[in-house]
């Protein structure tokens, strides 16, 4: 029989695709069903968020930082003001830095909650999701009962913040810690260690620590290849140093290091250890006003400012110089979601189309974070 | 008496014409009682509460308000598309579901057709789906319905071979491909029928087939023809409307048929679990329907539960897993029968 004749297909995956987790839209050069080549196509989402931070002042922009990457908004906000505070050399108190943190954290936790949640989805797994999203309710009431927004918060301002707790957050905190803890246990046995899960996450989309770090990404994509590398950590801002935790990485334990298996995983261990720090720090918040620093007006010397910090997705930068004026000259960010992104052609070249869902969601983007 | 409409009506126009329609009542009702399970069985798997407002109490009603909807829906037609193909398709997957239900004995007085050849019937039948479900992925111009077609044919074609070899160990020990003689070699208590013991091979032999038969309605976790996450909807990505309900009717009619099937072979069919103890022709349809319902609640149940393989995985499991087993099964059986006299 003389050979047949097979072509490559052109296959367009997004921008309105279910598992593409928004509006991307990826280019899949596939053979059958194997994958040649994928090409992502961004800027869907772009909505012009560092020409928009020179128009107004310094603390104007915080609200557009939040709806940067939507899911870790307390996050976002945490690294600009960090980087304003610096850029002003003002101190924040205490008690600031303490609730920051707990936020902070607890967003995290909401934040791998759907990353977790969505991944199982991809996977076909539908249950969990809902049951991530249950618990991703509680955080997310704490959020409302404290600034009263549910999703973007505007809760961190430049030299504090624009509430402090509620009494009874405190109770609420450690009656979520106390639900969370079996719930791990729980998604672990439904969906974890599920024979199918492993089977279609360990040994896809492998991503070697070396290219991992040589396209420079960073958070649970870069940890899942065995990488121990957190800025909370290694390079440490506010209150970090203060508390007890490790550093989650990947093991490799259902397959080869820096699988999809292993970067899930990484999420799933990261969310103890933030329950562990704000376990630490729930009871130890010092006394004080939260908005006594605040100055009441910004207009920070000439200068410029980088400051990083670490988010549920990794290393989230802001750039920003100062000229003397109360509205910043330039805002840049580098979004750890935008430099994940790139890894994609490199990790999922010559896998099944269905794995290709398997690596996009295991990367955990979010387009508002890669677009700006 | 094997079918009480036409012994009461007559085998003319009338008697056939009523007695083919009964199935049709069944299948109607019972698609809009198993999308009313499938939500609410799958919001409680969930922890939350499904429908509650339609029709008043716990939204009973969401079923007829979702085929209206899909009645009123425009009907387009994808200008690329192969048209008459496209129209044809979910008729054809509608009917491949559909008449397997004339082999399907509900109750020892109402079988469709008491024909010899029933299990065999069923078998050859559904695979007209296939051809339904290509046809649909190959009309409608859509590289992610051509992909989904492409993984159906595979896949049905696939699984239809260790669901048939299970079913031969059946017919092995029955010695009947008749579904009324399957059922009656079980009547008696319920430690009769065959997945419990009568026959110890018998109950890996119900594994099989009902692991294959999740895979030929493309139910999770083997529903990868259609995986949302993946080929958006697959084979009917395109469908919209009454043509879209029709794909959903014929999947939830297979699901029923693949239920009754098994229920025969391994449960008892129309028999009562308490011998003679509420049995008979109007309790037999009930006990056939009860057995089913049961069967496709554990299919809702899995697929609320389980990710879902991938296509290799697939292929894996039923030709290295299910198939030699199922064959290995034939042989112990035929063996146990030859020891056993």
């Amino acid at each position: 029989m003389a050979e047949l004749r097979t072509e490559e297909m052109v296959l367009n995956m997004g921008p309105q695709h279910p598992s593409t987790h928004g509006v991307l839209r990826i280019e899949l050069v596939v053979d059958g069903e194997v994958v040649v080549d994928a090409v992502p196509h961004i800027g869907y989402l772009h909505r012009c968020f560092e020409k928009h931070a020179e128009a107004m002042n310094y603390q104007q922009v915080v609200p557009y930082c939040d709806r940067m990457d939507y899911l870790s908004s307390m996050s976002n906000d945490f690294g600009y003001v960090l980087a304003v505070e610096k850029l002003l050399n003002i101190q924040v108190p205490e008690r600031v830095e303490y609730i920051r943190v707990i936020m902070t954290e607890l967003q995290r936790i909401a934040s791998h909650l759907v990353a977790v949640g969505t991944y199982g989805m991809d996977i076909g797994a539908f249950t969990p999701f809902l049951y991530c999203f249950r618990d991703r309710e509680m955080i997310l009431d704490l959020f409302e009962m404290t600034c009263g927004a549910r999703l973007l918060y505007n809760y961190m301002w430049p030299g504090g913040l624009s509430h402090d707790i509620p009494p009874g957050f405190v109770e609420k905190t450690k009656a979520f810690i106390k639900h969370f803890r079996p719930t791990i246990k729980e998604l672990n046995n439904l969906l974890s260690y599920n024979e199918i899960f492993v089977k279609r996450t360990a040994n896809v989309g492998v991503l070697p620590a070396e290219i991992g770090i040589n396209y420079g990404a960073s958070g649970p994509t870069l940890r899942g290849s065995g990488v121990k590398w957190d800025l909370r950590k290694d390079d440490p801002y506010s209150v970090y140093h203060k508390f007890d935790w490790d550093i989650a990485v990947g093991t490799g334990e259902m397959g080869t290091l820096g699988d999809c298996w292993d970067r899930y995983m990484v999420k799933v261990w990261e969310m103890e250890q933030s329950l562990r720090i704000i376990e630490q720090a729930i009871d130890n918040i010092p006394e004080g006003d939260v908005q006594s620093a605040i100055p009441k007006r910004i207009r920070p010397a000439a200068g410029e400012v980088y400051v990083r910090s670490e988010t549920a997705r990794g290393e989230l930068g802001y750039y920003i110089i100062s000229d003397g004026t109360q509205n910043p000259f330039r805002v840049k960010a580098r979004a750890p979601s935008f430099v994940n992104l790139s890894l994609l052609p490199e990790i999922s070249r010559g896998y099944l189309i269905a794995d290709m869902i398997a690596i996009i969601g295991s990367v955990d983007i979010v387009l508002g974070d890669v677009d700006r | 008496m094997h079918n009480f409409i036409t012994y009461y009506l007559g085998s003319g126009l009338l008697g056939s014409l009523v007695s083919s329609l009964l199935p049709f009542v069944w299948v109607m009702t019972y698609a809009l009682v198993a999308i009313y399970l499938e939500l609410k069985i799958s919001a409680h798997m969930q922890d939350r509460l499904g429908p509650m407002r339609t029709g008043k109490w716990h939204g009973w009603a969401q079923p007829l308000a979702d085929v209206t909807k899909l009645l009123q829906k425009e009907d387009t037609i994808p200008t690329a598309a192969d048209k008459a193909l496209y129209i044809l398709a979910p008729m054809l997957v509608f009917v491949g579901s559909y008449a397997a239900y004339a082999a399907i004995p509900f109750s020892p007085a109402y079988i469709g057709a008491n024909i010899n050849l029933g299990v065999f019937y069923i078998i050859a039948v559904s695979a007209i789906i296939v051809l339904g479900i290509l046809m649909a992925g190959w009309a409608s111009n859509n590289k992610w319905s051509l992909l989904g077609a492409m993984r159906t044919a595979a896949q049905l074609v696939s699984y239809e071979i260790p669901s048939s070899l299970a079913i031969l160990a059946v017919v092995m020990v029955v010695g009947s491909f008749n579904l009324n003689d399957v059922c009656a070699a079980q009547s008696g208590w319920f430690w009769n029928w065959f997945v419990f013991g009568k026959f110890p091979f018998l109950f890996i032999t119900f594994i099989i087939y009902f692991t294959a038969s999740l895979a030929e309605t493309n139910r999770a976790p083997f529903d990868i023809p259609e995986a949302e996450s993946e080929l958006v909807a697959g084979y009917h990505t395109e469908y919209s409307g009454m043509r879209f309900a029709v794909f959903f009717l014929a999947e939830y009619a297979n699901m029923f048929t693949v239920a009754a099937v098994a229920s025969v072979l391994f449960f008892g069919g129309w028999n009562s679990p308490f011998g003679t103890f509420m049995s008979g022709p109007v309790w037999g349809a009930f006990w056939l329907i009860s057995k089913g319902m049961a069967l496709v609640f554990v299919q809702m149940w899995l697929r609320w539960t389980l990710p879902r393989f991938r296509v290799d995985q697939l292929m894996y499991l039923s030709w290295k897993v299910l198939t030699p087993f199922a064959l290995f099964n034939i042989f112990a059986v035929g063996l146990w029968m030859v020891l056993r006299g």
